[in-house]
């Protein structure tokens, strides 16, 4: 009925076209502006292209730019966010996994209270725990360590991994695995050999959840590290809030999209598993 | 069946606690760094601690600190004026994008993958870019004062009544796209035949998502309530990157508050006092919101 009214349909289609724009306008703002020269940006318009395209800005960010102190640019800061994401991610999704698989397929007395308790830490805003941790981290001599910042992703991130398996195991039938356990399989032979197997999908939600929450994350950050050990969003925030000598937004531009390549890259090509993970996560509780 | 029946007992008992084993690292790991750290914060906001911790009681003193230091309600009403708008916009955007995009479009998965993109980006890369948009000098306002409305002026960014707004919309940006993708995920999940019979009865399309899909969508809803007042409460990193809480501290939110008494003004107790309203206003906002969620999935 609505495919013949073709107003309404140009309508549709317009105000769908119009919302593109403002959701990839700050994405184009972003890149002309980390190609333009500074006086190109100083004369030129925002929205136009740059006059010159130039890739200095982007060398500057990468190597030289100042983030406080230090003016190495970038760099040192992407690796510190890489070395700290991947084990992160890593060790806190076998965690969940192996939690999901006992809070779903081997429920004992007081197993649901227990999911549920540990479900908690989901929803508590981390400032609550951010003092204690910061003492402990000095008494473990963390601080500032990126194996600090690990452990704290760790132990934040369990929670939501543990309910990815868990609301993905639920869905498995529960006679795959009394049948495996009257055949004499045990506790990790059925872990390994039938659930492990078909958990490809929910490890590739969970992986690219944890990656872009930890990639992402800024107050852990910002108030466990400091200096050398700082991951790439505080040296983002860093860099564009020093205001020594000029300003140099095409500078700016270019580290906020170095910053931001890997979780986009991630999107792109797993953007189904990402958008299913954001549901997936939604639906907690 | 090989196993003897020893080995078939040593089975049964490693099944028995395997499990239990299992479980009990991260257990453990969040009865200490949960409960444990949120009754540690609680304690330190009962002492007067200042650049150290200090445990020694001392009653309501910090709470009264806090209380009577204007920021802090400043910080507080920003929290209320920037939670209600960016929650009650990304659901406007998200649910009008959504209905748009279940009228068959084209392009749909092109259009999806567009409007949720913001969701990959840290907040802080989302407020670099709109403080760059936003910039009085060279930003929007320069474009349309270079198209000829030569009076125009967009400078809410340093405006100290105007600067919690441009969070709204930096927010509202970022987040609304996810909102959609829940939306849409619920009107798919509806079943045709209710809306075959709607039509059948002659009501209007516009009718059918009034009166029958969107009121279906009420669990979704809570879901998406539920979200985007923890993001509300929890905004952090987007104000940092944005404002910074200024001009001055016209833009300030507990989060903020909270970190900068903890961490960089040595005001420890003041800083747990308002880390533990924090999470009082978690629980206030979200308990009810989540029986509600309960009670409206299970009435559907």
């Amino acid at each position: 009925m609505f495919k013949n009214l073709t107003v309404g349909r140009a309508l549709v289609y317009a105000a769908l076209l119009l919302m593109a724009i403002y959701y990839l306008l700050p994405l184009y703002v972003m890149l002309t502006t980390s190609f333009k020269s500074l006086d190109d940006i100083r004369e030129g318009n925002m929205l136009a292209l740059p006059q010159a395209w130039q890739g200095g800005a982007w060398a500057k960010a990468w190597a030289e730019a100042c983030t406080g102190v230090e003016c190495n640019g970038m760099q040192g800061f992407f690796w510190n966010s890489i070395k700290m994401t991947l084990p992160a991610v890593a060790i806190s999704t076998l965690l969940g996994a192996v939690n999901g698989y006992v809070v779903s397929m081997w429920r004992f007395r007081g197993s649901d209270a227990l999911f549920t308790m540990l479900l908690v830490g989901c929803f508590i805003p981390f400032q609550v725990v951010l003092l204690p941790m910061a003492q402990l981290l000095g008494l473990l001599g963390l601080a500032n360590t990126t194996a600090g910042l690990v452990l704290v992703h760790v132990v934040y991130g369990t929670a939501f991994t543990t309910l990815f398996f868990r609301n993905f195991y639920i869905t498995v039938p529960d006679e795959l695995v009394k049948a495996a356990r009257i055949d004499g399989a045990g506790f990790w032979t059925i872990f390994f050999r039938i659930l492990l197997p078909i958990s490809g999908p929910i490890f590739v939600v969970c992986i690219i959840w944890q990656f872009t929450q930890i990639w992402n994350d800024f107050l852990f950050g910002v108030v466990f590290a400091s200096g050398e050990s700082q991951p790439i969003t505080v040296a983002l925030n860093n860099l564009v809030n020093t205001s020594t000598g000029v300003k140099e937004y095409n500078v700016d531009m270019a580290a906020a999209i170095i910053a931001a390549l890997p979780t986009l890259f991630v999107y792109m090509v797993a953007g189904r598993y990402f958008v299913r993970g954001l549901t997936a996560g939604a639906v907690k509780g | 069946m090989s196993g003897s029946s020893s080995q078939g007992s040593l089975h049964a008992l490693a099944d028995r606690w395997l499990p239990k084993l299992v479980l009990s690292p991260t257990l453990a790991a969040s009865l200490i760094f949960v409960y444990g750290f949120i009754a540690w914060t609680g304690w330190l906001s009962f002492t007067e601690s200042r650049l150290m911790p200090r445990y020694e009681w001392a009653g309501f003193v910090q709470y009264q600190a806090l209380f009577e230091n204007e920021r802090w309600w400043t910080a507080a009403a920003n929290l209320g004026l920037f939670g209600g708008l960016f929650i009650l916009f990304c659901l406007l955007v998200g649910l009008l994008m959504a209905v748009l995009l279940d009228q068959k479009i084209r392009a749909e998965g092109m259009l999806r993958t567009i409007y949720l993109y913001p969701m990959a980006l840290s907040f802080v890369v989302t407020g670099t870019a709109w403080k760059w948009m936003l910039n009085p000098d060279m930003g929007l306002q320069k474009v349309v004062v270079d198209l000829g409305f030569t009076d125009f002026t967009f400078d809410w960014l340093v405006n100290p009544d105007m600067a919690i707004y441009t969070v709204v919309i930096a927010g509202v940006w970022q987040s609304s796209g996810f909102v959609m993708a829940l939306f849409l995920a619920g009107l798919r999940g509806i079943d045709d035949s209710i809306i075959k019979a709607a039509q059948v009865d002659g009501a209007s399309l516009p009718t059918i998502y009034r009166r029958i899909l969107i009121p279906s969508l009420r669990p979704v809803f809570f879901s998406v309530l539920l979200i985007l007042s923890h993001i509300a409460i929890k905004s952090f990193d987007l104000v940092m990157a944005l404002t910074g809480g200024g001009p001055g501290n016209s833009s300030d939110v507990p989060a903020i508050f909270m970190y900068q008494f903890a961490f960089t003004r040595g005001q420890l107790g003041v800083g747990a006092a308002s880390a533990m309203m924090m999470l009082f206003t978690i629980v206030a906002v979200l308990v009810p919101l989540m029986y509600m969620e309960t009670r409206s999935a299970k009435r559907v």
